[in-house]
């Protein structure tokens, strides 16, 4: 006979494990994928969203705390450090095309590193968020690690950083098709350097998805966005604050 | 595919070193990106050995991002003020970069027919 209390007892020795986490990061992605093609790979039905809600469901179903689910789900966390490198590759492979067009992709670059920033700020502070908050949104566009260091230099809310970095990765991988197709903008390079520079490595991963032509050119932009943001939003952020009187 | 993935962390070992030696303002992993990018233009040959592995991993890169999107839901739902700064201040600004960047890259680009039918 099956007993309910040796069912408490597997499910504690289930949770306590490496397993469940890992478990239920892959089953949620797995399930997202399938409704993503399912969709006809409809920008709409991003993943990585659709991932984050099923596995942020299950948690509260379950009770389970987010530090053991992490126990486990940490092994496919790491694998963002050489996912990173990775995308050197597909760089590589544009090598001769970035270099004959590099002036009209460095001002691309800056002019969108700075329109993040600027916008970001301005927009926070004119609807009456305090300069900490303001301080935390500067460096959103940013990949995580590099907008929650600058977030922490500034004196923002690195945590609250995060949050807005997710958002804004999600946001502008579901929004680039419809702005892009109102912009009558239709080349790859743009469409992938802009969703880089503006949503980082969610915005990459759906640019992969469509080409890789567009995947290595957002790869471009977030990798050159990060270093640019950490560069230039320590001074631009304090430079704007003060001149919006705050 | 284990070669790759071997020399993917060196490159990235490479990167967090740099970064620590020089106090670099960037990530290890994007320096290690850096490395790798010149490695490959002086080094063609490596791409027989790195390509097919980074772009399986690449393939998979919104999984990747999974478990810390869920802890950033969970730090989210307990909950902050100015949800409405927040959210105009994110729409707004994505929307604003996205533009500012394809548009500027647009108007720089000599006029040349290829990549039509573009779908992000």
């Amino acid at each position: 006979m099956f007993k309910f209390d040796e069912l408490t007892h597997f499910w504690v020795y289930l949770s306590a494990s490496p397993l469940l986490g890992l478990t239920v990061t892959l089953c949620a992605y797995v399930f997202a994928q399938w409704v993503y093609a399912r969709c006809g790979f409809s920008p709409l039905a991003n993943p990585v969203a659709i991932a984050i809600a099923l596995v942020s469901l299950v948690l509260a179903a379950s009770g389970m705390s987010y530090q053991r689910y992490f126990a486990g789900a940490q092994f496919v966390h790491f694998l963002l450090g050489p996912a990173t490198v990775a995308l050197a590759v597909p760089l590589a492979r544009q090598m001769p095309r970035l270099r004959r067009s590099l002036f009209p992709l460095a001002c691309a670059l800056l002019s969108g590193c700075v329109t993040a920033i600027v916008s970001a700020v301005g927009i926070a502070v004119l609807m009456g968020a305090s300069p900490e908050l303001a301080r935390s949104l500067g460096p959103k566009s940013a990949t995580t690690p590099i907008a929650m260091a600058v977030s922490e230099h500034l004196g923002g809310v690195p945590a609250l950083t995060a949050v807005l970095v997710i958002g804004t990765g999600i946001f502008g991988a579901v929004t680039a098709r419809f702005l892009m197709n109102a912009l009558r903008i239709d080349s790859h390079a743009a469409r992938g350097l802009a969703l880089g520079v503006a949503s980082h490595g969610i915005g990459t991963a759906r640019a992969f998805q469509v080409s890789p032509e567009m995947g290595a050119y957002a790869g471009l932009g977030m990798g050159i966005n990060g270093v640019l943001t950490a560069l230039l939003a320590p001074w631009l952020v304090p430079l704007l604050l003060r001149w919006m009187g705050q | 595919m284990l070669l790759a993935f071997a020399v993917l962390l060196v490159f990235q070992c490479l990167g967090e070193g740099l970064v620590f030696l020089l106090h670099l303002p960037v990530p290890g992993p994007v320096a290690g990106m850096l490395l790798l990018l010149v490695a490959l233009c002086a080094f063609p040959r490596l791409y027989d050995i790195v390509e097919a592995g980074a772009n399986e991993l690449l393939r998979h890169l919104s999984l990747l991002f999974v478990p810390a999107g869920v802890g950033i839901i969970v730090a989210a739902a307990s909950g902050s003020g100015h949800w409405l700064a927040i959210c105009a201040a994110v729409v707004g600004s994505t929307l604003l970069t996205l533009a500012v960047t394809a548009l500027v890259l647009r108007a720089l680009t000599p006029v040349r027919k290829n990549g039509e039918g573009a779908d992000v």
